[in-house]
């Protein structure tokens, strides 16, 4: 069964394989993580915001994005995103816009759904007596929500927030139909290229795998340490 | 914005013979659907399984059940897809094989196989939590009244437990339906595959998608309210979802 493998093969292209793709992987995943908790939050924040317009305008984007496939996000930002370019700057023709950027604006916009529902479960779980209080002391509501409420709110749902984003980090492999060398889609070329489907794909396998095993392993110790303080 | 709009696409004839765009479309619906149900049966069935070992008193039963969630929970779905469609086929013995390449309809298997192994994961977690969260007097009581562990689960503790998780099944079912458009990686011409070779037919970006999008937000809601309805008939009294 394992007569006739080539593990040179990746060894030959681990250069290719991490340098390139991990790199492209994980930046997606780190600044697409931070990009859909900032905006997930002021949706969180629109939604708890009592305005009517605002609450109503937040919940539609996050219920629309919830029951959309990833695959098919992708795949409409990767053709809208140059006309929404042309539209801000005002020229005369779609932009052109890199593979990365194009990935990254998807990401942020499409886990900002995600990350705004464990936010708004974060700011709903800190107990009434806290904003109040912050309010006898006098800070403005941009105050309480910045020096009170989120701090905690997202203290608490650190472990929530971190499982998302290894949930995020193996959903960048869906770039693939784009024909993105990420990291699947390095090792895929690899595979195409050499005839290796077999090795590459599981060297790919136990690479996610790894990866998504220490981070959750992560996670959990992180969660234990968090339970004891609260 | 120079981009030509022309909504009237759908009732077009499409250049692959089978009817207008929007039949198409409507096919790859079809085809969503039933990848998703087919995945959804297989994921309840083995979820149902390793969920119930995972709380099983046996130490080896629930040591099977995490390495069976630690082994599909850490993969993106689309690296198992790669690994069943790919990979598998190549590691059996070369006639059978060879007889899983020339399957017809190899994708949708794979893909209803590769889906249902992937959310039967979250299935089961689903349910350990369910049996987790039902008070332990509930087993002992069973025990008691001289239940072996089989009638303990089948009489006693399943009921609730399924009854208790309905709410987050229906999620992880819509996520079982969004999950078959990756399929569309391994040659699955599913509805978005579908909006996709509208697309690339007609030039008709845009409006491939909106169809494609609007089909979803349907499913999503016939599914939400069938639930909904599922949910309230089922709900037990006096739990949080109950009244």
């Amino acid at each position: 069964m394992f007569d006739n493998f080539d593990f040179d093969v990746i060894r030959r292209s681990l250069g290719y394989l991490f340098i390139d793709g991990m790199t492209f992987t994980l930046t997606l995943t780190v600044l697409g993580a931070l990009g859909g908790l900032i905006f997930g939050t002021l949706l969180a924040l629109m939604r708890l915001s009592g305005m009517k317009l605002l609450g109503r305008f937040a919940g539609l984007y996050v219920d629309l994005m919830r029951s959309l496939p990833l695959v098919l996000v992708i795949f409409w930002f990767y053709f809208l995103v140059p006309y929404i370019g042309q539209w801000l700057t005002g020229s005369s023709r779609p932009i052109r816009v890199g593979a990365f950027a194009s990935c990254l604006i998807t990401f942020i916009l499409f886990e900002a759904a995600y990350f705004s529902e464990i936010m708004r479960a974060g700011i709903q779980s800190i107990s009434r007596g806290q904003p109040a209080a912050a309010q006898a002391l006098g800070l403005t509501y941009r105050q309480t929500m910045r020096y009170v409420v989120l701090p905690q709110a997202f203290r608490n749902m650190l472990p929530v927030l971190l499982t998302q984003t290894i949930v995020l980090f193996q959903d960048t492999s869906l770039v693939y139909v784009l024909s993105i060398p990420d990291f699947l889609g390095a090792a895929s070329k690899v595979a195409q290229r050499d005839g290796r489907l077999v090795e590459m794909y599981l060297f790919a396998a136990a690479v996610y795998f790894t990866i998504s095993c220490f981070a959750s392993y992560g996670v959990r110790r992180l969660q234990a340490r968090i339970a004891i303080v609260r | 914005m120079n981009y030509h709009w022309n909504w009237h696409i759908f009732f077009e004839p499409a250049p692959n013979g089978s009817g207008t765009y929007l039949d198409m479309l409507l096919s790859g619906l079809v085809l969503t659907i039933k990848t998703a149900l087919a995945a959804w049966i297989i994921a309840l069935v083995l979820g149902s399984i390793v969920g119930v070992m995972r709380t099983l008193p046996s130490r080896i039963a629930s040591a099977i059940g995490f390495c069976y969630v630690e082994f599909f929970r850490n993969m993106p779905l689309l690296v198992q897809l790669f690994l069943w469609f790919f990979v598998l086929p190549e590691l059996l013995p070369r006639a059978v094989g060879l007889w899983m390449k020339q399957l017809p309809n190899a994708p949708f298997y794979t893909a209803a196989i590769g889906i249902g192994l992937f959310m039967s994961v979250r299935v089961a977690e689903q349910l350990r939590a369910g049996i987790g969260s039902l008070p332990r007097g509930q087993r002992m009581a069973g025990t008691a009244l001289g239940l072996t562990t089989l009638q303990v689960y089948r009489y006693v503790l399943l009921p609730m437990a399924f009854r208790i998780i309905m709410p987050p099944l229906t999620s992880e079912f819509l996520s079982t339906i969004k999950n078959t458009s990756v399929a569309i990686t391994i040659g699955l011409i599913e509805l978005t595959g579908e909006a996709r070779a509208m697309q690339e037919f007609s030039f008709q970006v845009f409006e491939a998608f909106t169809g494609a999008t609007v089909l979803y937000l349907l499913i999503n809601v016939v599914v939400v309210v069938a639930m909904r309805f599922i949910e309230r008939t089922v709900a037990v009294p006096g739990y949080i979802t109950g009244k």
